[in-house]
């Protein structure tokens, strides 16, 4: 048993430290999220076709890398640390895991190695309520050999991806399509958190032939580590947190010192690195467990458990960033402001903590 | 990262599985979850004798190397151990002194002489230890230790002071002592580490009840007690550093341990509101989902601290994980008590003979000492501070 990583696993959290430290800075994020988009083309095509971060979690035999949840998981941690504005997290967290935990062998067959060459973008959709994928905001009915779709729903991406994969109920269970943008209606939405950019997406009638996933797989597994890779985003996001704020106030000087040496300050600095180690070891257990053959009930409490921690550690991380600040941590110049926002934005996508924690409760208790 | 066990490590378990369930049964059954913090008072002599059938058997001192009279374990077997025995409801170990400080600290700084006099005895589960560091005036900053000792002319020691916060001293044969051996020195320099029998007339011993009504705790004085000359441990002004030789690193070891015991008190938690019918209320709920978050994270906190490679001393390199995780766990389990106690409401304002409400009480009570001692909170939050993030230290006076 051990959570070190291999000589190959340290090798891409490097690699992915190295590249976006430089291609996703502070002004970089910043220009990104004024574009239309929301993301710097130039960016997006050297991490899907040079760096292959794409391929990453993608089978081998539909094009990709076959690695698992401990390199997607090290690659988000990275990208939340430099609030990465790319449609990385909708393709590649949310959209390949999706069609490889429930995919059809064609839907596989025919997204899959386009999206590991990263030649495809999906736009995925984030139901605004509850802990499923599916809250009923879009019905499927049949029609003929195939089926139409009706409702409206808030897709990560949706206004720039290529396709968008969407979350039905169909006669009280739940189906995964695909649809062309250019059969929907699709309204960008401004949001507070501009690094990542949502669409609204409505659907009248859209006719669509066949269903992306298998009707009988588990979807649990897919939710999981959906979570998960949340989840290590926002590790990275409380990180970068806490070290703009070691480095303000160490340097920061009132009274005639660092106020970095005042315990009253310390002490909220060292209580920030407990929450993220927390669910850092947490979010690294978790990944290990996905990585190996484990029981999918162990593992959707393990990712749940990473959710929860990560959400709260990243909004504890966020308000105490603004508030060791001072003054200047209220300011649009300086970046606790950005991470604060992604902190709210991120903290109920596929459930909030408190759900997590119902959720856990649940299967650690049973029913009353 | 590979969370799967070999095949040796699950045969490994299922051996101390199989002997636990062998041995702690007959007379040794009242002892099952019983005599861990809190509870420390529980059947002392019962518990020595549990002692002396682990020995026998060759359960003590897993992790010591062979030449000591240990099993040499590797880490994961450690580990394995210490976590089937608590899951087993192993009971609070009466050797835990003598087996996780003082003798890795012979083992480490003491001479051939005193190696072969003291360890045996600890291996066998015959002699028992306790660890007299705190002073009044020496708590959290614990250098500031005031207790003299000073050298006759025949080579023993005499010590003068008192010590405060001693565990089992009452049960103990042996105690081990920094003292200052050079009249003006200060702080950390000019302390002896010293080894005394607490069975002298120089000795006393006064219980401290604490606010749960038990007395785990001593006040220990020593007035002109002896040290032979051979019971130095490293040389006169080297105190502070054999004693500081061994703190912190071996505990992650045991912290797997302490989590099933943890694990265990959360099934209780979940027995009690089922049966008080409080199972059903959502606050209730958040707050077991919550305390689930926290055991998880503590498991793989430990993982990732006994991952973390062995540096050229063979032993554990402190990580950033390593540093939060006594305060981690020492609030999360203050939490746990004051969850228990307001799942059981009333029931819980009274003494109790149930099992299941009386464990519960003792960990509402005793945890309230679990965030002060071994470095109380602010202590291990200026260590997070200023090692974990290097901050600037404080000035001090």
């Amino acid at each position: 048993m051990s959570l070190a990583l291999t000589d190959e696993q340290l090798m891409i959290q490097e690699a992915a430290r190295d590249y976006l430290s430089q291609a996703s800075d502070s002004a970089a994020v910043r220009s990104a999220a004024e574009s239309e988009f929301g993301f710097d083309p130039a960016v997006w095509r050297c991490i899907a076709s040079e760096l292959g971060w794409c391929a990453v979690p993608v089978a081998e035999d539909c094009g990709g890398l076959g690695l698992g949840p401990v390199e997607l998981v090290l690659i988000q941690e990275q990208a939340g640390k430099q609030l990465l504005c790319a449609p990385f997290f909708s393709t590649v967290c949310l959209g390949t895991t999706i069609l490889q935990a429930v995919g059809t062998p064609a839907a596989r067959e025919l997204y899959l190695p386009n999206i590991a060459a990263g030649e495809l973008t999906l736009g995925v959709a984030l139901p605004q309520a509850g802990v499923q994928w599916q809250a009923g905001e879009v019905r499927a009915e049949a029609n003929g050999d195939g089926w139409l779709l009706s409702g409206r729903v808030r897709v990560v991406d949706g206004a720039s991806a290529d396709q968008l994969l969407i979350a039905a109920e169909l006669a009280g269970t739940s189906a995964w399509f695909m649809v062309s943008p250019d059969a929907v209606q699709i309204k960008a939405l401004e949001t507070w958190d501009g690094t990542r950019r949502f669409a609204e997406v409505i659907l009248e009638q859209v006719a669509v032939a066949t269903r992306c996933d298998e009707p009988e797989a588990d979807a649990a597994r897919g939710l999981a580590l959906a979570r998960l890779y949340i989840a290590a985003e926002q590790l990275g996001a409380a990180q970068a947190c806490l070290d703009l704020t070691t480095a303000f106030v160490a340097e920061r000087k009132q009274f005639g010192r660092a106020i970095g040496s005042f315990q009253a300050v310390k002490h909220r600095c060292a209580q920030m690195m407990v929450a993220i180690e927390a669910a850092r070891s947490t979010i690294y257990g978790a990944a290990a467990q996905a990585a190996g053959q484990c029981d999918t009930a162990d593992l959707q409490l393990d990712c749940a458990a990473a959710r929860a921690l990560a959400s709260d550690a990243l909004f504890y991380s966020a308000s105490e960033a603004i508030q060791l600040h001072g003054g200047v941590g209220f300011t649009w110049e300086y970046d606790p402001q950005l991470y604060f926002k992604r902190a709210q934005a991120s903290s109920h996508w596929l459930g909030d903590a408190s759900a997590m924690r119902g959720l856990i409760a649940q299967q650690f208790m049973g029913n009353a | 990262m590979n969370l799967k066990e070999s095949a040796a490590d699950l045969e490994f378990r299922a051996e101390i599985r199989a002997w636990m369930s062998a041995h702690l049964v007959g007379e040794f059954a009242p002892l099952r979850h019983r005599g861990g913090p809190g509870d420390e008072e529980a059947y002392p002599e019962l518990r020595k004798a549990w002692e002396r059938e682990l020995a026998a058997a060759g359960w003590t001192c897993v992790g010591w190397p062979q030449q000591y009279g240990g099993r040499g374990l590797s880490i994961e077997q450690q580990v394995i151990f210490h976590e089937e025995y608590a899951r087993a409801g192993g009971p609070g170990r009466m050797g835990h002194i003598g087996e996780g400080l003082i003798g890795p600290t012979l083992i480490a700084f003491g001479s051939e002489d005193q190696k072969q006099r003291f360890l045996p005895g600890i291996v066998s589960g015959t002699q028992f230890w306790c660890q007299g560091y705190s002073e009044p005036s020496a708590g959290s900053d614990l250098a500031n230790v005031q207790t003299r000792c000073w050298q006759l002319e025949d080579g023993s020691w005499r010590v003068q002071g008192q010590k405060v916060w001693t565990s089992l001293a009452q049960d103990s044969d042996w105690v081990f002592v920094i003292a200052r051996c050079e009249p003006e020195s200060r702080g950390p320099k000019g302390l002896a580490f010293l080894l005394l029998p607490l069975d002298q007339p120089g000795v006393s011993i006064k219980p401290i009840r604490q606010l749960s009504g038990s007395c785990e705790f001593n006040e220990v004085f020593f007035d002109e007690a002896v040290a032979a000359a051979d019971d130095l441990v490293g040389e006169p002004g080297q105190g502070w550093k054999v004693a500081m030789g061994l703190l912190e690193v071996e505990r992650g070891v045991s912290t797997l341990g302490q989590q099933m015991h943890f694990a265990h008190e959360m099934e209780l938690i979940v027995e009690v509101a089922k049966r008080y019918g409080r199972a059903a209320d959502p606050g209730i709920r958040d707050r077991i989902g919550h305390a689930v978050c926290g055991l998880r994270a503590m498991r793989y906190n430990a993982l990732r601290m006994l991952s973390g490679g062995q540096g050229e001393d063979g032993r554990l390199q402190l990580g950033r994980e390593a540093l939060i995780y006594k305060y981690y766990w020492s609030n999360w389990h203050r939490d746990l008590g004051k969850l228990a106690m307001d799942v059981l409401g009333p029931v819980g304002d009274v003494p109790s003979d149930d099992p299941a409400v009386q464990r519960l009480q003792q960990v509402f009570f005793f945890s309230r000492a679990d965030t002060i001692y071994a470095g109380t909170n602010e202590i291990q939050l200026n260590l997070i501070g200023e090692r974990g993030l290097g901050l600037p230290k404080e000035p001090r006076g």
